[in-house]
């Protein structure tokens, strides 16, 4: 599996991006915060946690006796690199020669 | 990123494929800081105890200022950091960042910037959450592809 595969298999869960949005709103949340609004057992939730992992999109940070869970952006970061913005600046550009072809027939 | 909030603790990983040193070239050579860090020179001897200075390539201000703590290559560099492009985070205390490089199997090496010690900074935190993404990718282009991430740097 690619760095890719890993990525987009991850957010391709609504309880995992759920996950994401709680470490968005706040960072470095233990595994009992985490799971405090989720209908689902401690070891689903570790699971989720664990692809999350696998595909680089949270890190772990020991402090004390506590585990904290921390939110990385660059793997999102990076698929828009790759996917998104490439084919966005082809569409702009097309709309660029439109626009200029338009203009020169007029 | 305006929604969210400051953290005292931030996180950021990226796996790279290059070896450990060159990494740590990547991140110690102002050669290569100005063709990924917002286009400033890194100026230090790495050195514990000696200055770490982000400098604006094209004119001589200094936009960060801190103090080396750690540097074993090619492994840790640990140094504290304060922003000084803005005013407000200017008159803030100084943070810390870490930087650490782990050899990965397959010719991968993962890259974890932590910067905390945050919590007197917030202004410096609200600023810098969105910028370690664009370095750590940007680093990440460079040294796979030798060349600077086409899009917006910042």
């Amino acid at each position: 599996m690619t760095d890719d595969d890993r990525v987009f298999r991850a957010l391709a869960d609504p309880t995992r991006r759920h996950l994401l949005d709680r470490l968005f709103e706040r960072d470095g949340r233990t595994l009992t915060e985490l799971e405090s609004d989720l209908e689902m057992s401690r070891f689903g939730v570790m699971k989720h946690l664990r692809v999350l992992e696998e595909a680089g999109l949270v890190l772990t940070r020991r402090s004390g006796r506590e585990k904290l869970h921390y939110l990385n952006p660059v793997p999102i970061r990076l698929i828009h690199d790759r996917w998104i913005d490439k084919y966005r600046e082809r569409q702009v550009s097309a709309l660029a020669d439109l626009k200029s072809e338009l203009e020169d027939t007029a | 990123m305006s929604t969210m909030t400051e953290q005292a603790t931030q996180v950021y990983a990226v796996f790279i494929r290059a070896t450990p040193e060159q990494v740590w070239d990547a991140i110690t050579k102002p050669e290569f800081t100005t063709k990924y860090f917002h286009g400033t020179k890194i100026e230090s001897s790495f050195e514990p105890g000696t200055p770490y200075l982000s400098v604006a390539g094209d004119r001589d201000e200094t936009l960060v200022d801190g103090e080396i703590l750690e540097s074993d290559p090619p492994r840790t560099l640990r140094h504290t950091w304060r922003a000084l492009y803005d005013p407000e985070t200017a008159g803030e205390p100084h943070s810390r960042v870490s930087w650490e490089i782990e050899a990965q199997e397959g010719g991968v090496t993962k890259l974890t910037v932590t910067h905390d010690q945050l919590e007197a900074a917030p202004k410096t935190a609200e600023g810098v959450a969105g910028g370690w993404m664009y370095v750590l990718s940007g680093l990440k282009t460079l040294l796979e592809t030798g060349k600077p991430l086409s899009t917006e740097s910042m």
